[in-house]
């Protein structure tokens, strides 16, 4: 038995008391496995720690930087309420490109929220503990991606104040009605599911933890805030019992839903009957982009927020690590998607695939091409090196490249396949105006203003759940294991 | 001010105990008791006796009334009330409805999952006659709070308060109105 005591030796060190059953699973998890936190906090250790970051007064750091992103965003709308002023004419869209950064930026934006999905309902369902930390932000960006993604769709329409009856089933004068026929109406339901869902599960996970702030904080404004939308919570373990049911329950179908959020977004390009767009292999292609795309944008949120709020022991490289893996694999994933794409178009036989593929890789647009594989498919490769993926300025650096190049890959879908189709004579080319870059810009504002303004004033980490999973946190010897 | 009592409140700080506690309070007999935990503890609500939520079949309700819904808007919109014909595509058919179906079974129970969940806790509910005591929001932060309450038809000051001692409880008192 010397593995056992070795083992119990570990444990009593560890943790300061002896066990006597060392064959329990848990255990051998609770030793050999890096810890989730850091520093062996006490409970009341991470409410001090979280509850404390809105009560403190900001600092120049976090003021400056949310000036930078509300100027960015306010440029941008500006630039939204010019375009609606005067038409989508102030885009560089045209015939045959008739889809140019706008439906980019709306597929960009829909993609950098699935991660957040991922993270709290998958990985939720497959017991990852280390989720814990991260979960709570990557929710919040999931919602706030979201709401970029929406403002593209509406303003595409050109007449943003009548899309309502276009897009949503409602009753009006005509009496007419949404065709269900078209996949765009299968994508206004499923991002606004999406949408809603979203925002219930984030709330339900945050009920608990705005308890905790409610007790914590001095101002009475805050006081009332953090109480009114804590509902009352009281930590009840008859409450506990069905939250957790409502949790897995939305963990369950919050899984099935986010696979299906990309894959509509890809029938809009997939049931055209364009070269380059209509193939089988876009919806799984679309979901494994979006999971890489969205972990990008969490690494490059969490790398900031760990720096700027402080919280190197809850979001620890042991998280970061995993979430390099998941980059790597489904950046392979897409790899594989884009040589895929490249035989079928071969193998085909379809002269039109082929001509649309060849000249995706040296016509045009060859560049947008190329940017995006070494983005997508090469740089990622670092990863295979444990270093490379505990390395913060290279996986910094890391998520920046993958963010470009996902956008690159919407880019290179959406403009190469327009630009050239059937008939030659009706070739051109697209490149954007100044509005539509402001308006991209100015939603990368909104989406960092919005997660800053969280980031202080909403408990940014799980509280609740951190804290169940702290060591010696559970029962020892219960029979759910 | 009364003085009518409300609960009996007892702190924990080890989850084993707690479990043990819990389990002997259902043993001898009390129903109206909770326990108040920073997070949820892993077969606790199995010690307590709590019975299962019904939650599930709220969220199936929800679900299903989607799927309903989904199908009959459709239905409706496009081959009853105002019948458009597309490129000569059918009125209806299940195959072109499968998204919207899907997606509308998924808010409804998305919702009525959210709904059902504050509806059975009682929530919003924003008074507890125990947080007139001090020590009760600390069960928030980093205490087990067992509370028995004085509606329990076993509920007796002294008895509760011994048990509550002999079950390993720091800091056991009474919480008056």
């Amino acid at each position: 038995m010397n593995v056992n005591d070795t083992v119990n030796e570990i444990k009593t060190h560890q943790n300061g008391h002896t066990t006597a059953n060392s064959l329990m699973p848990s255990m051998h998890e609770e030793v050999f496995r890096e810890p989730l936190i850091l520093g062996n906090p006490s409970l009341h250790d991470i409410t001090e720690k979280i509850a404390s970051i809105p009560t403190l007064t900001p600092n120049l750091k976090f003021l400056l930087t949310l000036f930078v992103f509300a100027s960015m965003a306010g440029w941008g709308l500006f630039c939204m309420g010019y375009t609606i002023m005067t038409g989508i004419g102030v885009w560089g869209l045209n015939n045959p490109v008739g889809w140019g950064w706008d439906i980019t930026n709306f597929v960009f934006w829909i993609g950098i929220g699935h991660a957040g999905t991922l993270i709290s309902a998958i990985l939720f369902l497959f017991r990852q503990k280390w989720r814990t930390a991260i979960n709570r932000s990557a929710e919040a960006m999931t919602l706030f991606a979201v709401l970029c993604a929406l403002i593209f769709p509406l303003l595409h329409t050109g007449r943003p104040w009548v899309a309502f009856y276009w897009l949503t089933p409602y009753p009006n004068q005509m009496q007419m009605w949404v065709n269900f026929r078209s996949p765009l109406v299968w994508d206004v339901f499923a991002v606004s599911t999406y949408g809603t869902v979203s925002l219930l599960f984030w709330y339900i996970g945050l009920v608990p933890d705005l308890a905790t702030m409610r007790n914590y904080v001095k101002s009475k404004l805050a006081a009332k805030l953090y109480t009114t939308f804590s509902l009352g919570w009281t930590g009840s373990m008859r409450h506990w019992h069905t939250y957790e049911v409502a949790y897995m329950i939305l963990a369950g179908i919050s899984t099935p839903l986010v696979l299906s959020v990309h894959t509509v977004v890809s029938m809009d390009f997939a049931t055209s009957v364009l070269p380059g767009w209509h193939t089988t292999i876009f919806p799984p292609y679309f979901v494994a982009g979006a999971i890489f795309s969205g972990f990008a944008m969490v690494m490059t949120l969490l790398i900031i927020a760990r720096e700027v709020v402080d919280l190197k022991s809850f979001i620890t490289l042991k998280h970061l690590d995993n979430m390099n893996k998941i980059i790597l694999a489904t950046g392979m994933m897409v790899g594989y998607a884009y040589a895929m794409e490249f035989f079928i178009a071969w193998y085909s036989g379809n002269p039109y695939e082929n001509s649309v593929f060849i000249n995706r890789a040296t016509g045009d647009y060859a560049w947008a091409y190329w940017t995006m594989v070494s983005c997508n498919v090469i740089s990622p490769q670092i990863y295979w090196f444990k270093k490379m993926r505990r390395n913060i300025p290279v996986m910094f650096v890391m998520s920046i490249f993958v963010n470009i190049g996902m956008w690159f890959e919407r880019f290179t879908i959406i403009s190469t396949s327009l630009h050239h189709d059937y008939l030659p004579a009706s070739w051109g080319y697209y490149s954007p105006t100044w509005v539509e870059i402001s308006i991209f810009t100015g939603t990368i504002g909104i989406f960092f203003t919005l997660f800053l303004i969280f980031a202080k004033y909403v408990p940014m980490i799980a509280i609740a759940e951190v804290k169940s999973v702290l060591p010696g946190s559970q029962p020892k010897h219960h029979d759910n294991h | 001010m009364s003085t009518k009592p409300i609960a009996v409140l007892g702190n924990y700080k080890d989850p084993d105990l707690l479990i043990t506690a819990a389990s002997r309070i259902r043993e001898s007999g009390y129903k109206d008791f909770d326990i108040f935990t920073p997070y949820p503890v892993h077969g606790l609500d199995k010690a307590m006796g709590v019975k299962r939520t019904i939650l599930p079949y709220i969220s199936f309700g929800g679900g299903i009334f989607g799927l309903a819904n989904a199908i009959f808007l459709i239905w409706w919109t496009g081959a009853d009330h105002y019948k458009l014909n597309i490129g000569g595509k059918p009125l209806f058919a299940f195959q072109f409805s499968i998204p919207v179906m899907f997606e509308l079974t998924i808010l409804l129970t998305a919702i009525s999952t959210f709904l059902g969940l504050w509806f059975l806790c009682g929530l919003p509910k924003w008074y507890s006659p125990l947080q007139n005591d001090k020590g009760f929001m600390s069960a928030v932060d980093n205490t087990f709070v067992v509370g028995i309450m004085a509606t329990d038809q076993r509920f007796s000051l002294e008895a509760t308060k011994k048990l509550m001692t002999e079950l390993g409880a720091d800091d056991v008192r009474l919480v008056q109105e």
